[in-house]
């Protein structure tokens, strides 16, 4: 029962994993910003999960509720989501241009590349 | 480009909708659930949603390059303005009680001003991306 | 439970060989996401993930691949996949025991509950009147946070603009 309240962390560790994993295992650029979007959205719901309250409901306020989840994780969530997609563009763009560049988005063939530079 | 009839129709019957629907988060975040940067990127939505089904030379007649570039610096310089505003009436940077004598009615005007500025640069900020990776495809 | 069917979209995501499905699968993800948010009461955040994750994340990298114009991809990497697979694991192993010391999933006596939340809850409604805790703590309590958030938007947006060329001249 009590390591039932754990599950969510657990949860958020195999999504962790997931994207710690594409981002070290793979060559394709855009298959290492897909792994970290994943693990971004593991620190979310990790932050989220810290914040709620059971019989808690949304922090809206409203007569006759007597239990708020916190707001706090949320705020810190909420911007966080702008600023990721906001990174992941900057990424993208990277990536366009190492492709213009090097005419390929694998890691391996651009450290080859460079070495033969 | 050929356009099918149904997804024209549909996004014309949308896209409204969605910026409507846009204002009312930008405007009703105090209230229930939204605020800036949801209404930004909704509202953006509809941008690309409009660019997506008529081309975006169209949308950048409408709605100009040069123009979203101003608005991203507009709504930053907007929440930064707020901050020297209650410096100049006698507050610290950000505290919005010197806006206004009442000090609830001052931290709703202090609160919308800001996310209204939120709500500018992160739309102008999302279309500005969608703008640049489409435009690249045809240089 | 959607918990669990979060993580199996994941993993679904590293065996996918197209990219392209990759792409639509994470438009997926993040509309689960969203939906597991809602669950824990934070409808501010499901409400930003189900417009920037399944809206914009998908439409700029569906952008990227057609700019990529979908090349032939590396099936077999070079270095071998056993050795990633145990540094993962190993992590993950380390982190799970770690979740031991956590205070349980929901509980109200929890630090995280502790510190500054109840303050915004019970005072916000009498020194920012609005009945939106988040809105109040985002926008007056955290204005200078908040403020950092935005000129981050705005740098990255200046970023991509120099990097991919708003205004070309030839």
């Amino acid at each position: 029962m009590n390591l039932l309240g754990l599950y969510n962390y657990w949860i958020v560790i195999v999504l962790m994993m997931v994207g710690f994993y594409l981002v070290i295992a793979r060559s394709n650029l855009l298959r290492k910003v897909i792994g970290l979007n994943i693990f971004q959205t593991s620190v979310f719901l990790l932050f989220i999960s810290i914040g709620k309250i059971s019989g808690g409901s949304a922090p809206i306020l409203k007569d006759g509720v007597e239990i708020y989840s916190n707001p706090l994780p949320h705020v810190l969530i909420l911007t966080a989501i702008v600023v990721g997609v906001a990174t992941t563009a900057l990424a993208l763009a990277l990536i366009v241009r190492i492709r213009e560049a090097y005419a390929t988005v694998d890691e391996d063939e651009i450290h080859v590349q460079d070495e033969e530079a | 480009m050929r356009r099918s009839p149904i997804v024209k129709e549909m996004s014309d019957l949308l896209i409204p909708a969605i910026v409507l629907f846009g204002l009312y988060v930008q405007f009703h975040g105090d209230f229930g659930p939204g605020g800036g940067f949801q209404a930004g990127v909704i509202v953006a939505a509809g941008v690309i949603l409009y660019a997506l089904v008529y081309g975006l030379p169209r949308t950048q007649r409408l709605l100009p390059p040069n123009a979203v570039r101003i608005l991203t610096s507009l709504g930053l310089l907007l929440y930064a303005g707020v901050g020297f505003a209650t410096i100049i009436l006698g507050s610290e940077y950000l505290n919005y009680d010197a806006l206004h004598a009442d000090k609830i009615r001052a931290q709703h005007i202090g609160i919308i001003l800001i996310e209204f500025g939120v709500g500018t640069t992160v739309a102008a900020v999302m279309i500005s991306f969608f703008y640049a990776f489409a435009g690249r495809g045809r240089s | 439970m959607l918990l669990t069917l979060l993580a199996t979209t994941a993993i679904g995501l590293v065996l996918l060989r197209s990219l392209f499905a990759a792409v639509m699968l994470t438009g997926m993800y993040s509309l689960l996401t969203a939906s597991l948010f809602v669950l824990l009461d934070a409808v501010d955040v499901a409400f930003t993930e189900a417009a920037v994750g399944a809206g914009i994340t998908t439409v700029l990298m569906l952008g990227t691949l057609s700019l990529l114009r979908v090349m032939p991809e590396h099936t077999e990497p070079r270095h071998g996949r056993l050795l990633p697979l145990a540094v993962v694991c190993l992590t993950g192993a380390a982190l799970v025991y770690a979740t031991f010391d956590m205070p349980r999933f929901g509980d109200p006596q929890a630090p995280a509950q502790q510190h500054v939340a109840p303050r915004y809850i019970e005072q916000s409604a009498a020194e920012v009147g609005l009945p939106n805790i988040v809105t109040s703590v985002l926008a007056s309590y955290r204005g200078y946070d908040t403020l950092g958030e935005v000129a981050v938007i705005f740098t990255a947006g200046i970023g991509v603009m120099l990097l991919l060329g708003a205004r070309r001249k030839e």
